[in-house]
C-alpha cells in the first residue's frame, strides 16, 4: 500500500486524465518505482490492484520498458548514452572511465548503494556528447573533470540527506 | 519563448483565435493541404491529407502528439518542447479543431520527464489563461491536453505501438488496417502527428499556405529542423530551408563548420540509424524528401550523423544493429531473430573472427528480413548492414580475411554484445 499512502493526490489526478483507467498504468508504474525503489512484484501488484488489471500484465510491462528497474538500483542511476552518435564523440571511452572511477562494471552498483552505472541507447542529446542522465536529469558536454565534480556533488547531496522531490515526483505533481 | 506571456507577445495563439473565429474545420484542413506541409516524423506523409481521413461524423476523436523521439541522432522535438512548447500546443489545438477532437495527448519518451517540466508548466499556464479547457476564447470549442511519459522503448515511436502503449497495452505495433484515422486510440478516430509537424501549423495559419510554399522546394515546402551530430565542429539543431545541400550543412560556417580536427569526410547517415549510409557524392544532394533517392537513401526526420575518415564502418554498423536488436519488440520472427543473428555475425566479423561465409550469411539474413516484418523497424535494421556492405565492402573484406587466419589459431566462441 506504499504507493497509495505516498501519492494519493497524484494517483487521483492521473486517473482523471483518461477515459479508460488502464492508460494510467505507465504513470503509476513510474510512481510505484519511486515508492518501492524498483518494480518489485509487490509494487506491480499494487498498481494492478488500483487499476483492476491482471498483475502478470503489469509485470510484463515492467519487463518490456527499460526505465523500469526489475532489480534494486543505487540511489543515483547513471545512464550513459554510448549509442553511435555519442560514441563518435568519445562515449565508449567515457563509459570506461566512469566504470574505473566508480570501481563497478556496467550494470553494477557501488557497495555504498549510491551509484548504478548503465549504458543506454540514444537519449536525444547527441550534440552534447559525452552525456548521461542521472535519475532522468540530463548531464551534458561531460569530460573526466566534470564527471568527478558530478560524483562529488551527488555524494555530498546524499550525505546531507536533502530530499528534493525526484523528477518523477515533480512531473506527477502536475496531475494533482 | 517557453513562457506564455512571451509567446503571446510574439503573436502566439493568434492563429488559434483566427481559426476558431474565422474558419470552419474543413477550411483549416484545406489550408494545411494547400501549404504542402509533410510529416516531420520520418515518413513525410502530407499532413492535411492525413487530417482529412478522419470521419466527419460526430463522436470521440483524438490528437496524439508523437514526442517519443528515440531515433539515434534525433534531438529536435526535445528542443522544441524545452524552448517553444506553446507552438506545439497551439498546433495540436488547431489540429484538434480541424478534426473535431476534444482531447490531446502528448506522448513523450520517459527520458523527457526532466525537460517535460517546461511543457507541463506551459499547459498549466494555458488552462489558467482559458486557452485550454471549456469555451476557449469564448467560442464553442473546448479542448484538453495532457502530457504522457513512456518508459524507454524506441518502438513506441511507431504510431500504432505508441497508441497501444498509451492504452496501457504492451507497446507493440498492430497490423494496419485498421488505420488510426478510423480506429486509433481507444478504437476512436485518431491523428498521430510528430511534434515538429504540429509546430509548423500556427505559422501556416497566420501567414497562409502561399507563404509557406514560398519556402523550400515544390515537393518539400517549408523549413526543417536538422539535427547535426558526429564528427563536425558545431553539432546542434539547425533550422534550414528545404533544398539546402548537405554540403552546406556539414561545411557551412553557420552550420556544421566542417569536420572536426580538419579530418576528411567519410560518410553520413541522413536519417539516424534507420536510413542507408551515403558517401561524399551525396553531399551535393538537397535536403528534401526526394533529394537522396538517387543515392539510395532518405532524409527521414533529418538526423544527420557525420563520420570522418577514422570511422570503422563495420563498428558503426554493429552499433546500429545492436540498437535495433535491443529495440525489436519481438512480435515478428524475422525481425526478432534476424536482428539477433545480424548482431552476432557483425560482432564476429568486427572482432576479426569472421569468415567470408559469415559475410555471405549476414547479407542473406538481412535480405530475408526485408519485406517480411509487421512494422518498419525490421526494414530499418537492414539498412545499416546492406548499405555499409555496399559502400565499404573493402572494410568487411579486410576484416574477414584477417579473421580467417585468426580463426585457425583461436577457436573462441564470440559473444554478442549485451
Ligand atoms: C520504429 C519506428 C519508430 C518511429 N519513431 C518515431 C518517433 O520517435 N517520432 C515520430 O514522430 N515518428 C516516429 N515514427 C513514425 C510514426 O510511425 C508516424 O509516422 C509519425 O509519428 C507520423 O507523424 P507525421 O505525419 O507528423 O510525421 C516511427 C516509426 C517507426 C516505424
Ligand atoms: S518489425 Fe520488429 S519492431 Fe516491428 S513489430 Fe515486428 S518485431 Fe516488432
Ligand atoms: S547517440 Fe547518444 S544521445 Fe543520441
Amino acid at each position: 500500500m506504499l504507493l497509495q499512502e505516498k501519492y494519493p493526490e497524484e494517483i487521483k489526478g492521473i486517473l482523471a486524465r483518461f477515459p479508460h483507467k488502464k492508460s494510467a498504468v505507465l504513470p503509476l508504474m513510474h510512481l510505484a518505482q519511486e515508492a518501492y525503489g524498483f518494480t518489485s512484484r509487490e509494487a506491480m501488484q499494487e498498481v494492478a490492484q488500483i487499476l483492476d488489471l491482471d498483475p502478470t500484465h503489469v509485470l510484463s510491462l515492467a519487463g518490456f520498458y527499460t526505465l523500469y528497474y526489475e532489480e534494486p538500483v543505487g540511489k543515483f542511476v547513471l545512464e550513459v548514452c554510448n549509442d553511435l552518435a555519442c560514441a563518435l564523440r568519445g562515449a565508449d571511452e567515457f563509459v570506461q572511465m566512469a566504470s574505473r572511477k566508480l570501481d563497478i562494471p556496467v550494470d553494477g552498483t557501488t557497495n555504498d548503494g549510491l551509484f548504478t552505472l548503465k549504458t543506454v541507447m540514444c537519449l536525444a542529446a547527441c550534440d552534447r556528447a559525452p552525456m548521461l542522465q542521472c535519475n532522468l536529469k540530463f548531464e551534458e558536454h561531460l569530460d573526466e573533470a566534470k564527471f568527478d565534480a558530478l560524483i562529488s556533488r551527488l555524494r555530498a547531496e546524499a550525505a546531507a540527506e536533502k530530499a528534493e522531490p525526484s523528477i518523477v515526483e515533480q512531473i506527477s505533481a502536475f496531475a494533482k | 519563448m517557453h513562457k506564455l506571456e512571451v509567446y503571446r507577445a510574439n503573436g502566439g495563439y493568434e492563429a488559434l483565435q483566427k481559426v476558431l473565429n474565422e474558419y470552419q474545420p474543413g477550411e483549416v484542413i484545406d489550408i494545411v493541404k494547400a501549404s504542402g506541409l509533410r510529416g516531420r516524423g520520418g515518413a513525410g506523409f502530407p499532413t492535411g491529407l492525413k487530417w482529412s481521413f478522419i470521419p466527419k461524423a460526430p463522436g470521440e476523436k483524438y490528437i496524439v502528439v508523437n514526442s517519443d523521439e528515440s531515433e539515434m541522432g534525433t534531438f529536435k522535438d526535445r528542443e522544441l518542447l524545452e524552448k517553444n512548447p506553446h507552438q506545439v500546443i497551439e498546433g495540436a489545438m488547431i489540429a484538434a479543431y480541424a478534426i473535431g477532437a476534444k482531447q490531446i495527448y502528448n506522448y513523450m519518451r520517459g527520458e523527457f520527464m526532466g525537460i517535460g517540466q517546461h511543457f507541463e508548466e506551459a499547459l498549466k499556464a494555458c488552462y489558467d489563461a482559458g486557452i485550454l479547457g471549456d469555451n476557449i476564447f469564448g467560442t464553442d470549442f473546448s479542448c484538453r491536453m495532457y502530457g504522457y511519459y513512456g518508459a524507454g522503448a524506441y518502438i513506441c515511436g511507431e504510431e500504432t505501438a505508441l497508441l497501444s502503449s498509451l492504452q496501457g497495452d504492451l507497446g507493440q505495433p498492430w497490423s494496419k488496417p485498421p488505420f488510426p484515422a478510423i480506429e486509433g486510440l481507444y478504437k476512436k478516430p485518431t491523428v498521430v502527428n510528430n511534434t515538429e509537424t504540429l509546430a509548423n501549423v500556427p505559422p501556416i495559419i497566420t501567414n497562409g499556405a502561399d507563404w509557406y510554399k514560398s519556402i523550400g522546394t515544390a515537393q518539400s515546402p517549408g523549413p526543417k529542423i536538422v539535427c547535426l551530430s558526429g564528427h563536425v565542429n558545431n553539432p546542434g539543431n539547425y533550422e534550414v530551408e528545404m533544398g539546402m545541400t548537405f554540403h552546406e550543412l556539414v561545411y557551412g560556417e553557420n552550420y556544421g563548420g566542417g569536420i572536426r580536427g580538419g579530418k576528411k569526410f567519410k560518410a553520413l547517415l541522413p536519417s539516424g540509424g534507420s536510413g542507408p549510409v551515403v558517401k561524399e557524392d551525396a553531399l551535393k544532394a538537397p535536403i528534401t524528401y526526394e533529394g537522396l533517392t538517387p543515392y539510395g537513401s532518405t532524409v527521414g526526420s533529418a538526423s544527420v550523423v557525420v563520420m570522418d575518415e577514422t570511422t570503422d564502418m563495420v563498428w558503426a554498423a554493429l552499433k546500429m544493429v545492436h540498437f535495433f536488436k535491443h529495440e525489436s519488440c519481438g512480435k515478428c520472427t524475422p525481425c526478432r531473430e534476424g536482428t539477433f543473428w545480424m548482431e552476432r555475425l557483425l560482432h564476429r566479423i568486427y572482432e576479426g573472427h569472421g569468415t567470408e561465409q559469415d559475410l555471405e550469411v549476414l547479407q542473406s539474413v538481412a535480405t530475408q528480413i526485408k519485406g517480411k516484418t509487421l512494422c518498419a523497424l525490421g526494414e530499418f535494421a537492414v539498412n545499416p548492414v546492406l548499405s555499409t556492405i555496399r559502400h565499404f565492402f573493402d572494410e568487411y573484406k579486410a576484416k574477414v580475411q584477417g579473421g580467417q587466419k585468426k580463426v585457425a589459431a583461436k577457436t573462441a566462441v564470440p559473444t554478442p554484445t549485451d
